[in-house]
C-alpha cells in the first residue's frame, strides 16, 4: 500500500513533493493551503490514516499512520503590517524565523513556549504551549486574530479574520488553538503582535523552593507587573538550587520602578542578568525540557502551587519543573501510564486539569492529551471532531484508550 | 413557574418584540423568567420535549437583534438570574448568575480593588450572560481584551437542558476550549448558567487625556501614530464633529470643542511611573497632529470625559428618533481612508452619519440618525448601512467587533466567510444544538446552509 500512496502523492503533489521517511512511511509536503487540504481529501476517501509533522521537535512524529503529512514545505512568513501590529504566518514557519523576521520591524509575538527555536508555530498554536511569558502576556490564544485549516476530509476552513476585534460568526479559531490538530491542520495564522518593549530586564534569585514560592506570592500582592515571574526546579534551571526568575518589560523609567518594587515586595538578593545572560537563560530554559521525553502541563491556580508542586514530586519525579507565580505548571521527566492515570485521577478531584502535551505515542494513546473531561464535554468532543475530521483521518489521541 | 413569571398576553410581549436595534421587531409566543438555575434547566427540557425554539434574553440592549424571537419561539428572560454568587479576592475571580448587570459587579468588587475589565457602553443596564453570548467589548477593551479574554469557566444548560461545564477557573481547560467557542456564540449554543469571571486589580494611576483635531484624518493618524509607539492605552476613542456637538448640545456635555472636526480620548493605566512614561510619548505625538490637547485634572473630570463618550448613543436620540448603528473593523491602518469613505458614502445617499468609536481597535460604529416612518430615508439608511460594510470588509475589514451579527448582519456573512466555513460553523452548531431550536434564525443563513449540508466540499 505505501508504494501505492507515494505514488498517489507524487501525482498530487510532484515528485518533490512526496517522499519515502526514514521509518518507511510516506510523507507529503504540500506548500499551499489547497494541496494540504487535496492530500487530505484523498487520504479520507481511501480510508488511510494520517499524522501531522512539523520539525518533529516538540511532539514526536511516532503515531501509527498510513501517511505522514508535513507542514514543512508551508514555512513562509506571508506578510508583516507594522502599523496594524498583525502578521500572518504559515503553519510550518520555524518561531526562530518568524522572530528574526518580526524583530526586522521592531515587533514581537509575546509567547515564548518551551521546546526547540525551529519548533514551528502550528505547533505551538496546535498544542498552545504556554511559557514564562503567560503571566504578563496571557494565552497563546490571545495572539491569533484567525487561522486556516485543512480539516480531516480535505475542507478549507478560514476561521476568524486579520482584525483586532471580530464577532462575526462562531470563533472557530479558539477550537483549532489547543485542539492538538484533532479538529484540522492549522495551515496558516493571522497573529496579533506587540512592539518590541523598549526595557526589558531579567532578575533571579536562588534558593528552597519553599522560599521561592513565597517570595512570588508576595510579588504577586504587591501587584508589582512582571511579564514572568517563574519557578525553575534546579534540574532545568542547571543550578544547585531553585531558581526565581523576573521578567519586567516596558518603558525605561516604568522599569526601573518596578524593578525597585519588586525588591521591596520579595527582599531577596535579586541578581540582574545583563541582556545576553537573560537570553541566555531564558532559551536554556525553554530548550531543557525536551531533554525529557514526557512533559505534562497543569492548570493550577497561585494558591495550589506548593500542594501541587508536593504532589507532583511524591508522585512523579522531581524531574524538569517551571511553575509560574500566577498559575500553570509544566513537569517534564519520565513516567509510566499508570503513575501519570493514577495523578490525573487525584488532580481531578481537586479540579485542577493536566494536559499530556508531550510523550510517546504509547503513552499518549493510553492517557489521551486530556483524558478527563468534566461533565457534558465528552460527547461535545466527540461531536466536533466528527465536523472536522468525520473519518477520524488525523491520529490524535485526544482522549486516549485508558481514560 | 407560576402564572406571574410566563407572558404571553400581546401587551406583555410587545415590550420583547425588540432590542436595541430599531429595524427588527416580531413578539414571541411567549416569555418566561426563570428565577434559579433549576427551574431555567426545567424550562430548557420542557422546550425540548416540546420541540420548541427558543430564544434568551438579558436586558434586551443588544444592538444586532440577536435577543428578538420569532412568534413560534418563547423567550426565556435572564433578569432574575441575579445574583453575583461569589467574589474571590485572592484568586480575582467572580462566579455569576447571567442576568447581573455588567457594572454591578465592578461595583462590587471595587472595595477589594479589583474590576471587571469589559465595558460595554450599556454596562449599566447590559448582563453579563449577554456579554458573553455577544462576547461583548468596550472602550478598555483595547488593552484589557473583550469578553472573552475574561471567562474562565462557565457552566452552560444545552438545547436539551443538559449541563456541561466548560473551562477551568486556572484558565487551562478540560481539553479543547470549548468554552472559547461558546463565548460568541450569540445564544445558538445554549444558555450560560453560571459564569466565573476573571477580575483585574484597579490600575494605581490612571491619565485621562482629550485632544481635538482639525480634520478625522489628523486624528486618525495620531492613532496610528501612537499604537506605532508599542504604548497600550487602556483605551483609544473617537467621536467626530456631529457626535461632538450632539454630546455637548445634551445634559451629558463633556466640554469637548463643538468646532473641532474630531476628538480622541485617550487613557494611559498602570503604575505611576509607567504613565507618566507613557504620557511623555503620547502628549507631544497628540499636539503633533491635534489642534489642543489636555488631561483631566482629577477623578470628576475624567468621569465627565467618559459620561460624554458611553452617553453620545443616547445624546444622538437629539437628531433624530431613530439611529441605526453599525459596528465593523478595519486594520488599523485603513482608518483614515474608511473613514473618508464613510463619509463619502453618507453624502452620497444624503444622510447624517456620526462616528464615535474605538479607533485603537479599529472598530468602527459609523451611525446614522433617521426617522423610520420615512421610509424614503429609512430605505437609504439600509443601502447605506450595506455600502460601508462592503467597504470595511474591502479593505480586510469584518462585520462586527461586538455587537455581533445577529439578525442584522446575518445576510452579510458570505462577504467574509466561504462556504466551506459557514458550512463548518452550522456543522458546530448542530453539536452543541442538534435540532437547532436555539436561538434560531440569527448568525447563519440557513437557506444557504442546507446546500452546504448536502454538497460537503464545495
Amino acid at each position: 500500500m505505501r508504494t501505492e500512496i507515494l505514488a498517489r502523492l507524487r501525482a498530487l503533489l510532484g515528485d518533490q513533493g512526496a517522499l519515502t521517511g526514514a521509518d518507511g512511511v510516506p510523507r507529503a509536503l504540500p506548500d499551499t493551503v489547497e494541496s494540504m487540504a487535496q492530500v487530505c481529501h484523498v487520504a479520507h476517501a481511501e480510508g488511510w490514516k494520517v499524522r501531522v509533522e512539523g520539525e518533529g521537535s516538540w511532539l514526536p512524529p511516532d503515531a501509527p499512520a498510513d501517511l505522514a503529512v508535513s507542514t514543512r514545505a508551508l514555512d513562509q512568513v506571508l506578510e508583516v503590517s507594522p502599523s496594524d501590529l498583525t502578521a500572518t504566518a504559515q503553519g510550518g514557519v520555524r518561531m526562530e524565523a518568524l522572530r528574526r523576521r518580526l524583530a526586522e520591524h521592531e515587533l514581537w509575538l509575546p509567547i515564548d513556549p518551551p521546546g526547540r527555536p525551529d519548533r514551528t508555530l502550528g505547533s505551538v498554536l496546535a498544542t498552545a504551549t504556554p511559557g514564562p511569558l503567560r503571566l504578563g502576556s496571557g494565552a497563546v490564544r490571545d495572539y491569533v486574530l484567525g487561522c486556516s485549516v485543512a480539516t480531516g476530509d480535505g475542507r478549507i476552513v478560514r476561521a476568524g479574520g486579520k482584525v483586532m476585534k471580530n464577532v462575526a460568526g462562531y470563533d472557530l479559531t479558539r477550537l483549532q488553538v489547543g485542539g492538538f490538530g484533532a479538529f484540522g491542520i492549522i495551515t496558516e495564522a493571522h497573529l496579533k503582535l506587540r512592539a518590541v518593549p523598549r526595557a526589558d530586564v531579567t532578575l533571579l534569585v536562588r534558593g528552597q523552593r519553599d522560599d521561592l514560592t513565597a517570595s512570588a506570592r508576595a510579588a504577586m500582592e504587591a501587584g508589582v507587573p512582571c511579564a514572568a515571574l517563574e519557578l525553575f526546579s534546579p534540574a532545568l534551571a542547571a543550578d544547585a538550587d531553585w531558581v526565581l526568575a523576573a521578567r519586567i518589560m516596558g518603558s525605561d523609567g516604568a522599569v526601573a520602578a518596578d524593578v525597585r518594587r519588586l525588591r521591596a515586595a520579595a527582599p531577596r538578593s535579586w541578581a540582574p542578568l545583563d541582556a545576553e545572560a537573560s537570553a541566555s537563560f531564558w532559551s536554556q530554559a525553554a530548550r531543557g525540557v525536551i531533554g525529557m521525553p514526557v512533559s505534562v502541563r497543569f492548570g493550577v491556580l497561585a494558591d495550589g502551587l506548593d500542594e501541587l508542586l508536593d504532589l507532583v514530586t511524591r508522585d512523579l519525579s522531581e524531574g524538569l519543573i517551571t511553575a509560574g507565580a500566577g498559575g500553570g505548571l509544566r513537569w517534564s521527566g519520565t513516567a509510566t501510564p499508570e503513575r501519570l492515570r493514577t495523578l490525573r485521577r487525584l488532580l481531578a478531584e481537586r479540579e485542577i486539569p493536566m494536559t499530556l502535551e508531550r510523550a510517546p505515542w504509547e503513552l499518549r494513546r493510553e492517557l489521551g492529551h486530556f483524558g478527563a473531561y468534566r461533565e457534558g464535554v465528552s460527547q461535545l468532543v466527540s461531536g466536533l471532531r466528527d465536523a472536522f475530521d468525520p473519518g477520524h483521518t488525523l491520529n490524535v489521541a485526544l482522549d486516549g484508550a485508558g481514560a | 413557574m407560576g402564572d406571574r413569571w410566563v407572558r404571553h398576553r400581546a401587551a406583555e410581549l410587545a415590550t420583547f418584540a425588540q432590542d436595541a436595534l430599531p429595524t427588527h421587531e416580531s413578539s414571541p409566543a411567549a416569555v418566561v423568567f426563570p428565577a434559579t438555575r433549576g427551574q431555567l434547566i426545567a424550562v430548557m427540557k420542557t422546550l425540548h420535549a416540546h420541540g420548541t425554539p427558543f430564544v434568551a434574553r438579558g436586558a434586551g440592549t443588544g444592538l444586532s437583534g440577536g435577543a428578538v424571537a420569532n412568534r413560534d419561539a418563547v423567550i426565556i428572560g435572564l433578569t432574575r438570574l441575579n445574583r453575583i454568587l461569589s467574589i474571590d479576592p485572592t484568586r480575582r475571580c467572580a462566579i455569576v448568575e447571567p442576568g447581573v448587570v455588567n457594572a454591578r459587579l465592578t461595583d462590587a468588587t471595587m472595595r477589594h480593588g479589583l474590576l471587571y475589565a469589559p465595558d460595554p457602553s450599556s454596562q449599566t443596564a447590559c448582563t453579563l450572560g449577554g456579554n458573553v453570548a455577544e462576547n461583548a467589548g468596550g472602550p478598555h477593551c483595547l488593552k484589557y481584551g473583550v469578553t472573552t479574554n475574561h471567562v474562565l469557566a462557565a457552566e452552560v444548560v444545552l438545547p436539551d437542558g443538559s449541563t456541561a461545564r466548560l473551562g477551568s477557573p486556572a484558565g487551562e481547560a478540560w481539553g479543547p476550549d470549548l468554552l472559547g467557542v461558546f463565548v460568541g456564540s450569540e445564544g445558538m449554543f445554549g444558555i450560560a448558567s453560571e459564569i466565573t469571571l476573571r477580575l483585574v486589580p484597579a490600575p494605581s494611576a490612571i491619565r485621562t487625556f482629550l485632544a481635538d483635531f482639525a480634520s478625522v484624518r489628523a486624528a486618525s493618524e495620531a492613532v496610528s501614530a501612537i499604537i506605532a509607539t508599542g504604548i497600550l492605552p487602556a483605551a483609544l476613542e473617537m467621536m467626530d464633529q456631529v457626535c461632538i456637538q450632539a454630546v455637548e448640545a445634551s445634559i451629558y456635555a463633556a466640554g469637548y470643542p463643538v468646532d473641532a472636526a474630531a476628538v480622541l480620548i485617550v487613557e494611559l493605566d498602570g503604575s505611576d511611573e509607567a504613565v507618566r512614561a507613557d504620557a511623555e510619548l503620547v502628549g507631544p505625538l497628540l499636539k503633533r497632529f491635534g489642534r489642543t490637547v489636555r488631561s483631566a485634572e482629577d477623578a470628576a473630570e475624567r468621569a465627565r470625559l467618559w459620561q460624554g463618550r458611553k452617553k453620545a448613543f443616547g445624546a444622538m436620540g437629539r437628531i433624530a428618533p431613530d439611529l441605526a448603528v453599525q459596528d465593523a473593523v478595519v486594520p488599523r491602518s485603513k482608518l483614515p481612508d474608511v473613514l473618508d469613505q464613510v463619509g463619502a458614502i453618507g453624502r452620497r445617499h444624503d444622510l447624517l452619519v456620526s462616528n464615535v468609536f474605538h479607533a485603537g481597535d479599529g472598530n468602527l460604529h459609523p451611525n446614522i440618525s433617521f426617522d423610520r416612518r420615512d421610509l424614503a430615508r429609512a430605505d437609504r439608511v439600509h443601502h447605506a448601512l450595506s455600502d460601508i460594510m462592503h467597504a470595511c470588509v474591502a479593505v480586510g475589514g469584518t462585520l462586527t467587533g461586538e455587537h455581533g451579527v445577529g439578525s442584522d448582519k446575518r445576510d452579510y456573512m458570505p462577504l467574509v466567510f466561504d462556504a466551506a466555513t459557514l458550512d463548518a460553523m452550522c456543522r458546530v452548531r448542530r453539536v452543541f444544538d442538534p435540532t437547532e431550536r436555539a436561538n434560531p434564525g440569527k448568525v447563519l443563513p440557513v437557506h444557504a446552509c442546507r446546500e452546504w449540508r448536502a454538497g460537503g466540499v464545495i
